[in-house]
C-alpha cells in the first residue's frame, strides 16, 4: 500500500508550512531519509524527508503552496501502484479559532500592527514522530557542542538517522539556501521600476509574528509606564569596566547592564515575574530574561536564563552568541522558550521612546530608548547628563499600575546607582 | 628477541616458575610420560621429576579437586585440561570449590591455582569438542579469566596466573599452539585485566581475543584496502576486562565491533556491549555490532564448520555496517 508523505510539524509551534521547493518529482526512486523537499515554517526553512523506500508516486501540494500540518503532500509507493483518491488533499481550509500558546515564540519590540483577527488554518493531527530526530549519541553531542539544530541537518544512517559525519558537514548545508529565500523577499531599498507597487506574500515567520502580536495587544489589557533615568554613573561604571577589560574583549554593553538590572529588579518583584495563565497565574522564582533580537525579515527572542544569577560578562558573551546564532536561524527551540521577561531595546536605532508588545504569556516587557545628552536642571545650575527613557508594558491581569511603578523605581534605583546591584 | 612458539612460550613459563617456586606443579592427562598431548610439558618430567609432573587417568572432575586440596594445603598447582571441553565434568571443583574458598573461609584460604588448556574451536572437531568456555567461566565472581592470543602474551600470563594467589582460568588454542612470535627472556610478566591495542586505528575498534585477534588483524588488513583504519583491541583478560582500554579506544574511534569466540547469546561481546552503550553512550555514533559463532552446535563439516566461525569477511561486513558504508 502506498504511504502517505505528510507536512510534518518541524519547529515546534509550526501549524502550517510553505512548500518551497520539491527535490524530487513524481516518478522518482525515493530512499527512506531522504530529502523530498524544503517547507519553510514559521522559523526556518526545513527538509522534508522520506519515511519510506519506494517512488514518488504522486505530489499533492505543489511549490509555493502552504498548507496545515498534517496534510498530505505527497504519495510514496511501488511503481504503477493506485493512490487513494487520486491522492488528493483538502485543500488548506482557513477554520477554527486560534489555538492557545503557551510557547514564548517571536517576541514583538516595536509597535503592533493593528488587531486584526486573522483567519487561522485548522492544524491537523501531525504524525507522531514527526518532530523527532534519529541522530546517533555522538551526533547529537556533536550537535549540542556545536549549537547546530539537528533538526536542520540531513540524516545519511538508516532511517534518516543524523550520525558523525552529517553534523560534521552540516554548517555548509542548506540552511544558507533559506536565509537567502528570506532575503529575496524583503522589499528594501526601494528600486525604481516604473512598477507602483510589490505584493510580498506573508513568509511563515511573519505570519507567526501577525498572529501571535494580534493575539497579544488584543486580548492582553496593556498600560504603560514610562520613566527616565538618568545614566550618568552607568556610562561611567561600563567606560572603567571595558577600559579594564581593555584587550581580553567582551566588552559590556548598555543592554547587558539593562538585562541584569531588570533580573536583579524582578527577584525583588515577583508580582512582576509572572505567566497569565488562564484560570491562574504563575509567578516564577527563576528570573529568565528574552532579549528580542532583529533578524531577517522577522524577530525572535532567545532567553538568558537565571540572569539574576549571572555576571555582566557571561550576559554579554551569552547574549553575543545568542544573537548571532539568532541571526543564523541557528536558535534551538528551548533557546528561545521559557522566558519569564522581556526587553526590547531600539536605542542603537536612535529611538527616543516607544512602547513593545508584551510576549504572552509573560506579563511585563521594557521597552529600552536611546540614552541622550539632557540639560537638567541640578539645584541652581543646569547640567549636561545622559539619560535614558524606559517603557514597560504590563498585562492589567498581572500587574497593577502601583505593582509596576515599584519595579521600575527599583530598576531606576539600580541603573541610577550601579552600586546598588551589589546589594 | 628470540622467536618462539605459543606452546614454547607456555612451556618456559611453566619452566621458569617451577625453577623459581617449588611449591609449583602441573597436573594432567598425559602431561609426563607423554610430555602433553600438545607437548606444552615437553622435557619438564625429566627435568622436575614425578612428584613435580603428575601424570592423571581421565578422571577431571578427581583431579581438580586433588588441585583444589593443594592449593589450600598451601601448594601452587598448575592444572591442565586436555581441552575445556573436558572441563566441563570438573565445573563442581572450579565453580564451588575454587571460585568461593576464599569467600567462604572468610579470607582465610587462598587459593592459587590455574586451570588452563586449549578453548573453543579447532578444525573439524565437531559439536561436543569445539566449544569456547570464555562466557561460562567469565560468569563466576572469584574467578580471573585470561586467554592470550600470542606467544608473549602466552607466557607473561601464564607466569601471572601462577603467582596470582587467586584461582586464574587460562584459555589457550589448539591452532595458537604452533604460531610463532618474539618472546621476551627471562622475566617477562603481562598483567592480568590489561588489553593491549595491537593495531592503532581511527574508524572502528576490532574487540577480540585468543584466537580472533587473527581474524580482526587479516579484517584490519582489508579495511585498510578500502581506506578504512582499524584499531585491534587485543583484550587479553576477559575477567576482569580492562574496561579503561575499552572505552578509551571507543571513545576515540566511535565505532566498534566485538570479534569473539562462542555463541552470540549471553556471550562476551554481551558483556561489552553492555559496557561500551552504558559508558561511551554519547561517543557512540552507531549501534555495536558483534561477530561470532553462529548459534548453532558446531557442525562437523568442514564447509558449514567455516561457515559458522568468525572471519575475517564477516567482520570486514561489520565494520563497514558501523560506518555507515553499506
Amino acid at each position: 500500500m502506498a504511504t502517505k508523505v505528510h507536512m510534518e510539524a518541524l519547529s515546534p509551534t509550526m501549524e502550517e508550512g510553505r512548500l518551497v521547493k520539491w527535490n524530487k518529482k513524481e516518478g522518482d526512486a525515493v530512499k527512506s531519509g531522504e530529502t523530498l523537499a524544503e517547507v519553510e515554517t514559521d522559523k526556518a526553512v526545513m527538509e522534508l524527508v522520506a519515511r519510506a523506500d519506494g517512488q514518488l508516486l504522486k505530489v499533492v501540494v505543489q511549490e509555493g503552496t502552504t498548507v496545515p500540518v498534517g496534510n498530505v503532500v505527497a504519495w510514496i509507493g511501488k511503481p504503477g501502484e493506485k493512490v487513494d483518491g487520486d491522492g488528493a488533499a483538502a485543500p488548506a481550509k482557513p477554520a477554527g479559532s486560534v489555538p492557545r500558546e503557551t510557547g514564548n515564540v517571536p517576541a514583538p519590540p516595536a509597535p503592533a500592527p493593528k488587531p486584526a483577527p486573522q483567519p487561522v488554518p485548522q492544524p491537523a493531527a501531525a504524525p507522531a514522530d514527526a518532530t523527532r530526530v534519529k541522530a546517533s549519541p555522538l551526533a547529537r553531542r556533536m550537535a549540542q557542542d556545536a549549537g547546530v539544530d539537528l533538526k536542520l541537518v540531513q540524516g545519511s544512517g538508516p532511517g534518516g538517522r543524523v550520525i558523525k559525519r552529517d553534523v560534521e558537514s552540516a554548517p555548509a548545508r542548506p540552511a544558507a539556501a533559506g536565509a537567502a529565500t528570506a532575503v529575496s523577499r524583503v522589499p528594501s531599498p526601494v528600486v525604481r521600476t516604473g512598477v507602483p507597487y510589490e505584493d510580498v506574500p506573508l513568509s511563515q515567520i511573519r505570519k507567526t509574528i501577525a498572529k501571535r502580536l494580534a493575539a497579544s495587544i488584543g486580548p492582553i489589557p496593556h498600560f504603560f509606564l514610562t520613566t527616565e533615568i538618568d545614566m550618568e554613573r552607568a556610562a561611567d561604571a561600563r567606560e572603567a569596566i571595558n577600559k579594564q577589560l581593555g584587550e581580553q574583549g567582551g566588552k559590556i554593553s548598555f543592554n547587558d547592564i539593562i538585562i541584569k538590572a531588570v533580573a536583579l529588579a524582578l527577584m525583588q518583584h515577583r508580582a512582576c515575574n509572572a505567566w497569565f495563565q488562564d484560570d491562574h497565574i504563575r509567578y516564577w522564582n527563576e528570573v529568565h530574561v528574552g532579549m528580542a533580537v532583529a533578524i531577517e525579515d522577522g524577530l525572535i527572542t532567545p532567553v538568558i536564563r537565571n540572569a539574576d544569577q549571572k555576571s555582566l560578562r557571561e550576559i554579554s558573551a551569552e547574549s553575543r552568541e545568542l544573537a548571532g546564532r539568532a541571526r543564523n536561524r541557528r536558535l534551538k527551540p528551548e533557546e528561545y522558550t521559557g522566558g519569564t521577561f522581556s526587553v526590547s531595546n531600539l536605542g542603537m536605532f536612535d529611538i527616543e521612546h516607544f512602547t513593545a508588545v508584551i510576549n504572552p504569556p509573560e506579563a511585563g516587557i521594557i521597552a529600552i530608548g536611546s540614552i541622550v545628552p539632557q540639560a537638567v536642571a541640578a539645584g541652581d545650575t543646569v547640567s549636561v547628563r545622559r539619560r535614558m527613557k524606559l517603557t514597560m508594558s504590563c498585562d492589567h491581569r498581572v500587574i497593577d499600575g502601583a505593582t509596576g511603578a515599584a519595579f521600575l523605581r527599583t530598576l531606576k534605583q539600580m541603573l541610577e546607582n550601579p552600586l546598588a546591584m551589589l546589594l | 628477541m628470540p622467536t618462539l612458539t605459543y606452546r614454547d612460550a607456555l612451556n618456559q613459563a611453566l619452566r621458569e616458575e617451577m625453577q623459581r617456586d617449588p611449591n609449583v606443579f602441573l597436573m594432567g592427562e598425559e602431561v609426563g610420560v607423554y610430555q602433553g598431548a600438545y607437548k606444552v610439558s615437553r622435557g619438564l618430567l625429566e627435568e622436575f621429576g614425578p612428584q613435580r609432573i603428575v601424570d592423571t587417568p581421565i578422571a577431571e572432575l578427581g583431579f581438580a579437586g586433588i588441585g583444589v586440596g593443594a592449593a589450600m594445603g598451601g601448594l601452587r598447582p598448575v592444572i591442565e585440561f586436555m581441552t575445556w571441553n573436558f572441563a566441563i565434568l570438573a565445573l563442581d571443583q572450579i565453580v564451588n570449590s575454587a571460585a568461593k574458598m576464599l569467600y567462604m573461609s572468610g579470607g582465610q584460604i587462598p587459593m592459587p591455582i590455574v586451570f588452563r588448556g586449549p578453548n573453543g574451536a579447532a578444525l573439524q572437531l565437531a559439536a561436543q569438542h569445539s566449544q569456547a568456555w570464555e562466557s561460562w567461566v567469565s560468569h563466576i565472581p572469584g574467578l580471573k579469566v585470561v586467554a592470550p592470543a600470542t606467544p608473549a602474551d602466552a607466557k607473561g600470563l601464564l607466569k601471572s596466573a601462577i603467582r596470582d594467589n587467586n584461582p586464574v582460568m587460562v584459555l589457550e588454542g589448539e591452532m595458537l599452539y604452533n604460531l610463532k612470535g618474539e618472546v621476551p627472556d627471562g622475566e617477562h610478566l603481562v598483567p592480568i585485566g590489561r588489553a593491549d591495542v595491537k593495531r592503532e586505528g581511527k574508524d572502528v575498534t576490532l574487540i577480540c581475543h585468543s584466537k580472533t585477534l587473527a581474524v580482526a588483524q587479516k579484517a584490519a588488513d582489508q579495511l585498510a584496502e578500502q581506506d578504512i583504519s582499524a584499531e585491534v583491541l587485543d583484550l587479553r583478560s576477559l575477567r576482569p576486562l580492562d574496561d579503561e582500554a575499552i572505552l578509551a579506544s571507543v571513545r576515540k574511534t566511535n565505532r566498534a565491533v566485538v570479534v569473539e569466540e562462542g555463541w552470540p547469546h549471553a556471550g562476551i561481546g554481551a558483556q561489552l556491549v553492555d559496557l561500551i552503550q552504558r559508558d561511551a553512550f554519547d561517543h557512540l555514533d552507531a549501534p555495536v555490532q558483534r561477530v561470532g559463532q553462529a548459534d548453532v552446535p558446531m557442525p562437523y563439516n568442514k564447509h558449514l564448520e567455516r561457515a559458522a566461525k568468525a572471519s575475517p569477511e564477516k567482520v570486514v561486513a561489520a565494520a563497514r555496517r558501523v560506518l555507515y558504508l553499506d
